[in-house]
């Protein structure tokens, strides 16, 4: 047991209150969708401690944070992170800015399966196009995210 | 360091797993409603985190009142006293109609109508699904809020709880485009259905024929048909009336009196809707709840507002 096995909880709980914190009126969509570059972070890094299950708990309480249907984000993230367990090795050796584009993709990808989901349940927003507008702020959060986590997982000599 | 070889069930299996998990919850959630335990318990995990998200708004309205300069604050409390006093003329009048209306339904021998019960509840700020039209109450199961409970706040009807949570609550508001709400027109009693746009700033009313008597400035209250929603409450006003000759409807559109994107207190109502056990049973909560010193003269003061 690692003894710093409260690190991982602490920054997914952290992503989630920035997931729920009130941004001004207008910005709303460009939220960035914290609580997955998290957990794509910790799978890409320590894949051998990180597994399916935090993965999907955590998209199951983004699931209660945002009102939306039980096990929709849960299904999104679990998807992404499995893509970046069995990638993880590659993706470990790019570039920060190589990975963002990769990262990127990957959220495209769920965000469009959350678009589809709402769809089917009669919740689709009118907006398509601004729906987007979140997955894409991968491309500037990522650099951060990916900087303060390993910054962090150095710190306390996780893995 | 990764084992070299795998051990136990293959990653593929696992992740199909929890793809199944997630489908089935989801299927579960959308048809039927026993997953609101699951839900409501999650919700209360998750509690502290919106209260700590919700300290910077809180620290901020009290630094605002605090740094008040004494003008403003003898300006806010001439205009409150003026209020009241209004409200109070108001109250005296609404009390001697109360009086003489039991009179009459005790005369008519109909069931005389008991007053419904309020709690004030402040709304969380918290962020949901930009895509819906939601908000976060600080109340819940444990102050008595339940499932489909009407909240309103000084000038209509806000919406309805759909989630709720030990310490909070989730509401719809009426402009979600997922709530329809049975009103009539004050005016003639015209009987429709307002419908959420998904702009706070307009619903649309429903399945009104072209040659209607509609009018811009009606106004609209609930008609308390669908059970859930107390009767005569206001709920908005006509501003928009298109006659379609090639549509068997017209299109209406309507602004909802409830400040919906402004209002930071509402109040959560326990409708009175004639089912002796239901109604017995929450009111018995609410009193225990009721400790905000809100009688039900403030649901009757809204009421109230209904111009005749």
């Amino acid at each position: 047991m690692n003894p710093r096995w409260w690190l991982v909880p602490f920054t997914l709980i952290v992503a989630l209150m920035l997931v729920m914190m009130p941004l001004p009126e207008g910005t709303e969509p460009f939220r960035p969708d914290w609580v997955t570059l998290v957990v794509l972070y910790w799978a890409i890094a320590v894949p051998q401690r990180f597994g399916l299950t935090i993965a999907w708990f955590s998209g199951l309480l983004v699931d209660v944070a945002q009102g939306a249907l039980l096990g929709q984000h849960a299904l999104g993230i679990v998807l992404v992170c499995a893509i970046a367990i069995h990638e993880h090795q590659r993706l470990r050796v790019c570039p920060v800015a190589q990975q963002a584009i990769i990262i990127t993709a990957l959220l495209l990808v769920k965000q469009a399966l959350m678009l589809w989901i709402s769809g089917m349940v009669g919740r689709a927003p009118d907006n398509i196009w601004l729906y987007f507008a979140s997955p894409l702020m991968t491309l500037i959060f990522w650099p951060v995210v990916f900087a303060l986590l390993r910054d962090l997982r150095r710190r306390y000599q996780m893995a | 360091m990764q084992p070299l070889f795998q051990q136990g069930t293959g990653p593929s299996a696992r992740v199909a797993f929890f793809i199944v998990l997630s489908i089935s919850l989801m299927v579960w959630d959308q048809r039927a409603q026993h997953l609101e335990a699951v839900r409501g318990f999650l919700t209360g995990a998750i509690a502290p985190l919106q209260y700590a998200v919700n300290v910077p708004a809180e620290l901020l309205g009290w630094t605002s009142q605090r740094v008040m300069s004494r003008g403003d604050l003898i300006g806010e409390v001439n205009e409150l006293q003026r209020e009241n006093l209004r409200l109070r003329a108001r109250q005296q009048k609404f009390e001697t109609l109360q009086s003489e209306n039991d009179r009459l339904r005790e005369l008519l021998d109909s069931s005389s109508k008991r007053d419904e019960r309020v709690l004030v509840a402040e709304l969380l700020s918290v962020d949901l699904d930009p895509y819906r039209q939601q908000v976060v109450l600080n109340h819940g199961t444990r102050d008595g809020v339940y499932r489909g409970q009407p909240v309103i706040d000084a000038y209509g009807v806000m919406g309805q709880i759909i989630h709720t949570g030990p310490f909070t609550a989730t509401a719809l508001l009426i402009s979600d485009p997922n709530h329809a709400l049975p009103v009539q027109i004050n005016r003639n009693g015209l009987r429709t259905i307002a419908s959420g746009t998904g702009e706070p700033d307009s619903l649309e009313l429903l399945y009104i024929p072209n040659n209607a008597d509609v009018r811009v400035g009606d106004f609209v209250v609930t008609s308390g048909l669908g059970g859930r929603f107390p009767p005569n409450y206001p709920v908005a006003t006509v501003v928009h009336v298109e006659r379609r000759p090639g549509q068997p409807f017209a299109r209406v559109i309507a602004e909802p009196k409830a400040q919906l994107d402004r209002s930071r207190e509402v109040l959560l109502v326990w409708p009175d809707n004639g089912e002796p056990a239901a109604a017995e049973q929450d009111a018995g909560r609410a009193a225990g709840a009721d400790d905000t010193g809100e009688s039900a003269g403030s649901a009757s003061g809204t009421r109230q507002e209904t111009p005749r």
